[in-house]
């Protein structure tokens, strides 16, 4: 045999982890809470998912090619949960345009400013989402109600979210006992019956989803579990301390973004801490900020701002949170 | 619950092929080609000259220093040549070249395959004749077996681990070994246990071999103080520490050795070697070597001496596949991608492994994700993303803080990163780096 053959260092094998198996994983972990979406919300719900995720691959695609003048890389999958997660976050009435604008801001300021995959600090779909919150506060929180809603009440086209009933209701002096009857029972708002944003709507979905990446080993369990546990002791200490103002740990839980955000957005890869313990911190941080946000801010909903604010601390995280060494004493 | 290895590790395919081939003996080649540095340490000085007649046996180069080990010839005949050939390294080296004439061995070689199982010898001789024999770890890193005999002052040695994790995918050397001559690693084991005067011995080995775990089970009854420690699959199992760490529980403090923690760990082929030097006074010039690879037609294991060009094994084998990309000496984790065929088989050879052409060429580089995975698989608790950042910015003082010097090598990180990144290739320049830059600061 006279032939040229490779030579290269060790090693010579490569795992079967690739990054875009990571990415359609998460995507397929998606499918359960996007089925939600569509089944509650219709064809509105495809529509803004659709339009999301055009959007997002596109400006990707338009910006490596014409502005960075890269290799593209759009069928990582990156660009389309960015879309999705983004559609997830809005309501499903949003306009169109807004949706664009939208995934403008995502995919451009926070992801391909800094240079692309990998290289960004915030989540690209929450620059997204609170670029339009701020910008269009009524627009994005204006929550349709559900196709069953309306069937039973034509007149209630939209409707007030559980976190802004209770908002609204302690500003104005009302009891957290008295507004909680105002809201969906605690079930129809675990599987999905419930106003908001597109994605965020059924606990349920959204933890089949965190089942299937947890069985995968794309993610693991500790910023998710980490963040709902530190939601649940504080808002359960609040709760104890003075019940007629806070909620309980179960209707924080439910509510708002907190399960797509400790589920999808916290766990995402390139914005979370490196280690173990820094995974820890950085969903005991969220958690924290989650409720504080809530229950003392003037947002009623503060995963958001929490995941973004945590994103932060991340170099600073991974720069005191290192693995233990191999042979160091403890 | 299986022992094992706590931190980080990965788990790929096993790939092993040859695992049922009993060992062969592979027909001596025409021609040998000894480098006389084929361990860890000061190459050894020549004995030999052109035109030398050696027989099977003889010393051909002497140790140069502590941390060195002799050479002896594999073959009898006449030295052609002392010449510079490409070894698995990828340079040249000086070598002996022998052209082969019968089979003459050194008289005092004992050939039969009788079972000695008596120690004459004590410890202080047997470590002269280690050292005399020319052995060096056979697992593959070549480290000469008598400086890790020799106790340093002030230290102790309370156990003795015998590696047999070869926890390498597709190397089945170890493993034949194990079943074909199981009492001779076993007296290999006694004798290294009176010479380092203990009483314990472990012998681990991974649990994709049942069949050398029972037989081990069933021999050592015969033999005092020796425990066998079944393991759960993981790599880098036989990694020394991370080996150390899943039979004994003691974790060597960074930058200590071993004996720091009163342990010594030998491979099972190293003990076998061991056994050969001291019961049949044969020096090490020939080892079991794995010839495998998915397309290669019949992969096996063979007994070859030291010097044989990599080519007869293949041959031996099968010869080489059409769709051949990569030729490895040793495993797929570390082992060393060849030059070219003809790279001479040396101690610390263990494997000839051949890649198909798809499989050789590495996938594109993609951007960092920051996922995480190489520092959870990282065994020795590092950040390889950190490292290979810190090596792109010529961070090298900060690299030594970040204890790259740690680094085993063991490439898990590259292998378990999703977006192929020459994680190692970069450890491996900044250990070099900071290596130099310690040593210029002791002048």
């Amino acid at each position: 045999m006279n032939k040229l053959i490779t030579i290269s260092q060790s090693p010579h094998v490569e795992g079967d982890f690739t990054v875009k198996k990571i990415m359609y994983s998460v995507l397929i972990a998606l499918v359960p809470a996007l089925a939600v979406s569509i089944y509650y919300f219709g064809f509105d719900a495809v529509r803004v998912i659709l339009i999301a995720v055009a959007a997002s691959v596109f400006f990707e695609y338009i910006i490596q090619k014409f502005l960075i003048k890269g290799k593209t890389t759009v069928t990582d999958g990156s660009a389309i949960i960015t879309g999705v997660l983004l559609a997830f976050n809005v309501p499903s009435n949003l306009p169109i345009w807004m949706i664009i604008l939208g995934a403008l801001i995502a995919i451009g300021v926070g992801k391909m400013t800094f240079g692309g995959l990998g290289k960004n600090p915030f989540n690209p779909a929450l620059v997204g989402r609170v670029f339009l919150l701020i910008s269009f506060p009524v627009d994005m929180t204006t929550w349709p109600s559900n196709r069953f809603a309306l069937a039973i009440n034509p007149d209630a086209v939209t409707g007030a979210t559980p976190l802004a009933i209770l908002k609204e209701g302690v500003k104005n002096g009302e009891k957290v006992t008295d507004l909680l009857s105002q809201i969906p029972p605690y079930l129809d708002m675990f599987f999905g019956n419930v106003g908001g944003s597109l994605g965020e709507i059924s606990a349920f979905a959204l933890i089949i989803g965190l089942l299937y990446m947890l069985m995968k080993k794309v993610i693991s369990w500790h910023i998710p579990l980490t963040m709902l546990g530190t939601i649940f002791v504080f808002s359960e200490i609040l709760h104890f301390a003075n019940p007629e103002r806070f909620a309980d740990p179960v209707f924080h839980l439910l509510t708002g973004g907190v399960m797509l955000g400790a589920i999808f957005m916290a766990t995402d890869m390139v914005t979370s801490p490196m280690s173990k313990k820094g995974m820890i911190i950085f969903g005991v941080g969220i958690g924290v900020l989650t409720i504080i946000i809530r229950n003392f801010g003037a947002y009623p909903e503060g995963v958001s701002f929490a995941i973004l604010i945590m994103n932060m601390f991340v170099p600073l995280i991974n720069k005191y949170c290192k693995p233990k060494l191999f042979g160091e004493k403890v | 619950m299986l022992k094992t290895f706590s931190k980080g590790g990965v788990h790929p395919a096993a790939n092993k092929l040859s695992a049922d081939k009993a060992i062969e003996i592979l027909p001596l080649p025409k021609t040998v080609t000894i480098p006389i540095s084929q361990h860890i340490g000061a190459p050894a000085k020549l004995l030999v000259k052109k035109g030398d007649k050696v027989k099977v046996g003889q010393k051909i180069a002497e140790s140069g220093g502590f941390v060195s080990a002799n050479i002896h010839s594999s073959v009898s005949g006449t030295v052609s040549k002392i010449d510079k050939i490409f070894d698995a390294s990828g340079y040249k080296k000086p070598c002996v070249i022998i052209n082969v004439e019968g089979d003459e061995w050194e008289e005092n070689i004992d050939k039969s395959k009788d079972l000695k199982k008596d120690i004459s010898l004590s410890a202080e001789e047997i470590l002269k004749k280690v050292s005399e024999a020319g052995i060096v770890g056979l697992g593959g890193a070549t480290f000469p077996s008598h400086v890790k005999l020799s106790i340093p002052k002030g230290k102790k040695a309370e156990v003795l681990i015998l590696n047999g994790v070869e926890c390498e995918p597709y190397l089945t050397a170890d493993h034949r070994l194990m079943l074909e001559k199981t009492d001779e690693i076993l007296v290999g084991i006694k004798i290294l246990m009176k010479a380092l005067n203990v009483d314990k011995a472990f012998i681990g080995i991974e649990n994709n071999k049942p069949d050398a775990i029972n037989r081990f089970n069933k021999f050592v009854e015969n033999y005092d103080g020796i425990q066998v420690v079944p393991l759960k699959m993981k790599y880098p199992q036989g990694g020394e520490k991370q080996l150390i760490k899943a039979v004994a529980k003691r974790e060597v403090p960074s930058g200590a050795l071993p004996i720091d923690v009163g342990a010594v760990v030998h491979n099972v082929g190293t003990a076998f070697a061991v056994y050969e030097a001291i019961q049949k006074n044969k020096p090490l010039f020939e080892r079991v070597v794995t010839v495998t690879g998915k397309s290669v037609k019949n992969p096996l294991n063979l007994l070859v001496r030291v010097g044989t060009p990599t080519i007869n094994l293949i041959e031996a084998a099968g010869g080489i596949p059409e769709n051949t990309g990569k030729i490895v000496s040793g495993g797929p984790m570390m082992g060393k991608a060849l030059v070219n065929t003809d790279v001479p088989i040396t101690k610390g050879s263990s494997g000839v492994l051949l890649f198909e052409e798809k499989e050789s060429k590495r996938q594109d580089v993609q951007n960092c994700i920051r996922c995480g995975k190489c520092v959870s698989v990282c065994p020795m608790g590092l950040e390889p993303y950190l490292l290979m950042n810190m090596v792109e910015s010529k961070m090298w003082e900060e690299l030594e803080k970040n204890n790259v010097l740690d680094c085993i090598e063991c490439g898990s990180c590259m292998f378990t990163c999703p977006s192929q990144r020459p994680l190692l290739d970069y450890i491996r320049l900044g250990k070099s780096t900071v290596t130099k830059i310690k040593r210029s600061r002791k002048k």
